[in-house]
């Protein structure tokens, strides 16, 4: 049983209007990386490291993405994330260590690796003033596309993400949802065989939400571009991502996929049980607890429990347990494990990051936070 | 990467962030208002230095000689002189205590005291005493009183002199006055024209406004973008770092000579400034000025790490920049140590060169000195300032 229903078709979906095959233009376009694509991983990336003022923000990163595929960095903020992706995305130099995409290094080959990727930044990458329209082609003609093919490319994504009508509106004007979305086309101007995306849904609504992940589904299935995204919510990752590198204190301490790092913290026989006991009491946890098959035990308020147990009489013996000391029991879900679980079993904790939902603030006036460390 | 596509990125950023500027009202509003508030503001002061009806008291305490006064005759000369300047008022007062608090009153700015043994100490061959007070919590004020008064007496004393020679010698006044004062001094300029004070600072005004956009606009457009996010697009995209530098830099370029085309025209409609030398190498120096501070600008920037920081670090440079480069004050009314900050300064240099242009009518030939060293310091800020910022956008 899923702990939460996430609507996967919206009748809003806007990407499913009209299906544009941005495959096609791709080869005529960057045919010169061509043959250096053939190799299964698209990014390699070699002990690399970060150091800002001797603070170690990103410590030896060894991993691989495969062509095509989507990878989660998944981890709470300030883990080095975001340091992961500006330095693939050639915007950090590595303090250490290298990283090659498509076969290009990304200090060496700088330029070639920018032909290549598309970046969806945690912040807006949007000038308030210009129009929809205005703010595409000024970042398309960086990338030296042709005129012709530039409005043919600027038509099309705004259409993509339903956002024809409003092309010669000023995006100051538009709402997070509709900046979002711009500021996701506006990576894909240059179609780019690889695609970062560092929390492309922080602040957004959940219909947005649902939105933007459909999106980057579509953009991976119709264009088989790799994309790397970040993000701290555990069913985002989950739901994108084909595997998933878990990320703390700027290491990666565990990568696989989504159903085999549940295996690891479940075990082919576990159970995982919610109970709710409206008399709860500290002796039924004790009594819990010295059963054989439990594994943990986590009391998340006054009434629920939560239980990690193995073995097939766990559920029987369980229940057993609780009746003999009296208890009523109001209801019993028996859970699957999550990320979350996953998360707090590599760790040791939960994801410390509690303003999951806080929508970023844009920096202005004296008032500013001090800079975050990325 | 060719020269070619990095220009031709550049002029896609400059055009970026200049309809950024023009879509922003208050913004364009403010950058009119600023060089014109400039010009009213220090024209009028510049100008307005000729003195106009000040109050002055005015003590006879002549006793006379007998019978006679000649401080009558006296008055009656400093008064018809004065009808037709309008320098001065004249409040009667009757000794140097009235004229005392009369000037701590407010009431009167400075005063003249005829003494009195005027009439006999002139009457017995010696000289008439005629005192002036002054108001010394306004030595300005003071200064000029005391030399216009100063030169109204000589003029006096001139012409009386003047009468008694051609009296006792029965020559013609003319000729009196060659013997009374031997040198006729005149003053005259290399151009045509009254000197206009504000000669001297509308192309000071003007440089420094130039230059003082680039220099402050850079750093915070740079920095503003940074921190919004949208540097990252720019810096993602393949093409080289010195583009947007060289973007940025020509639309902070058009804002500021834009701003200089405003003060110039304020300066000759308003301020009668009559532009002598070629407009064309007007703008030359601007240009070259914008190119000699460029580097700094840039170098500025790479070590700011915010748009506050920017904007503060550029105030901090600025303000003393303006008084030492002579825009407002000439140089050589500065201290030692202090002309030798000016000189270096490529501000002082523009300032210098656009005066001698625009005032004097110079070609290129009388400012090659300027030119050369605005274009060493331009090279040396430069090579300074790319791998820094290079360095800088990839931290």
């Amino acid at each position: 049983m899923r702990r939460y229903k996430v609507k996967t078709t919206s009748p809003r979906s806007f990407w499913q209007v009209k299906h544009v095959n941005i495959k096609e233009k791709i080869g005529s376009n960057q045919a010169e990386g061509e043959e250096t694509l053939e190799s299964d991983a698209m990014i390699e990336v070699r002990d690399l490291t970060k150091k800002f003022n001797g603070f170690t923000a990103v410590d030896h990163v060894t991993f691989d993405v495969k062509n095509s595929e989507v990878f989660g960095l998944l981890g709470p903020n300030g883990a080095g994330k975001t340091t992961i992706i500006r330095m693939l995305s050639t915007l950090t130099r590595p303090t250490e260590g290298t990283a090659r995409i498509g076969g290009y290094d990304i200090v060496k080959q700088d330029n070639k690796v920018r032909q290549l990727i598309g970046l969806v930044s945690e912040k807006m990458i949007m000038y308030d003033r210009l129009t929809a329209e205005e703010n595409l082609r000024f970042f398309g003609k960086l990338y030296n596309i042709p005129k012709n093919l530039l409005n043919q490319r600027t038509d099309e994504l705004l259409e993509l993400v339903q956002l024809s009508k409003w092309k010669n509106s000023k995006v100051g004007t538009f709402s997070t949802g509709m900046r979002q979305r711009m500021n996701v086309i506006r990576a894909l101007l240059n179609m780019p065989k690889v695609l970062f995306l560092d929390e492309p849904t922080l602040g957004l609504d959940p219909q947005s939400t649902v939105e933007v992940r459909e999106f980057i589904k579509k953009i991976n299935k119709e264009n088989k571009t790799t994309i790397i995204l970040t993000t701290h919510m555990m069913n985002e990752a989950d739901r994108l991502c084909d595997r998933i590198g878990i990320i703390d204190h700027g290491k990666i301490d565990t990568l696989d996929t989504s159903t085999n790092l549940k295996k690891l913290v479940s075990g082919d026989d576990a159970t995982v049980l919610k109970l709710e006991i409206p008399n709860l009491t500290k002796k039924m946890v004790t009594a819990i607890q010295a059963l054989d098959c439990i594994k943990s035990v986590s009391q998340e308020n006054a009434s629920h429990l939560k239980i990690h147990a193995t073995g097939d009489e766990a559920f029987d013996t369980i229940i057993d347990a609780v009746r003999a000391e009296k208890a009523k029991i109001n209801s019993v879900e028996n859970l699957q494990p999550t990320l979350e679980d996953v998360f707090l079993h590599i760790t040791g904790r939960e994801v410390r990051d509690k303003a999951d939902n806080k929508i970023p603030m844009r920096e202005h006036g004296p008032s500013r936070p001090k800079r975050r460390i990325r | 990467m060719g020269a070619k596509t990095m220009i031709s990125h550049s002029f896609r950023i400059a055009w970026k962030d200049l309809m950024e500027l023009f879509r922003n009202r208050m913004g364009l509003v403010l950058l009119i208002l600023m060089p014109i508030f400039m010009m009213t503001m220090v024209g009028f002061i510049y100008t307005d230095a000729t003195i106009q009806n000040v109050p002055v008291a005015l003590v006879n305490e002549d006793t006379g000689f007998n019978n006679y006064i000649a401080s009558s005759t006296f008055i009656i000369a400093l008064e018809s002189i004065n009808d037709n300047t309008g320098m001065m008022k004249f409040t009667n007062a009757s000794n140097l205590a009235d004229v005392r608090e009369m000037i701590q009153a407010g009431d009167v700015e400075g005063g003249i005291i005829i003494s009195s043994d005027f009439t006999s100490d002139i009457m017995n061959g010696k000289q008439g005493t005629i005192t002036i007070v002054t108001d010394q919590s306004n030595p300005q004020m003071s200064v000029q009183l005391e030399v216009i008064l100063q030169k109204v007496f000589e003029e006096m004393g001139t012409m009386l002199a003047q009468q008694n020679v051609a009296d006792q010698l029965g020559i013609d006044p003319s000729n009196a006055l060659a013997v009374v004062k031997p040198y006729n001094v005149q003053s005259t300029g290399t151009t045509e024209g009254e000197p206009n004070p504000f000669d001297f600072i509308a192309p000071g005004i003007m440089a420094m406004t130039v230059m003082m956009s680039v220099m402050t606009g850079l750093p915070a457009a740079i920095s503003q973008e940074r921190e919004v996010g949208t540097l990252d697009g720019m810096m993602v995209a393949p093409i080289n770092r010195l583009a947007v530098i060289l973007g940025k830099t020509l639309a902070q370029m058009a804002r500021g000579i834009l701003q200089g085309v405003l003060i110039l025209v304020l300066a000759v409609t308003l301020f009668s400034v009559t532009v002598h030398g070629s407009i064309l190498l007007v703008f030359v120096l601007l240009l070259l000025g914008v190119f000699s501070f460029v580097g700094l600008g840039v170098v500025l920037t790479s070590f700011a790490k915010d748009q506050e920081t920017a904007v503060m670090m550029m105030t901090t440079i600025m303000f003393p920049m303006m008084f030492l480069s002579g825009v407002f004050f000439p140089i050589e009314q500065m201290p030692w140590f202090m002309q030798s900050i000016s000189k270096v300064l490529p501000l002082t240099y523009v300032a210098d060169a656009l005066r001698k242009v625009m005032v004097l009518g110079a070609d290129i030939p009388a400012i090659t000195t300027e030119l050369s060293i605005l274009i060493v310091f331009g090279v040396v800020m430069t090579t300074i300032a790319v791998p820094v910022f290079k360095r800088a956008m990839t931290r």
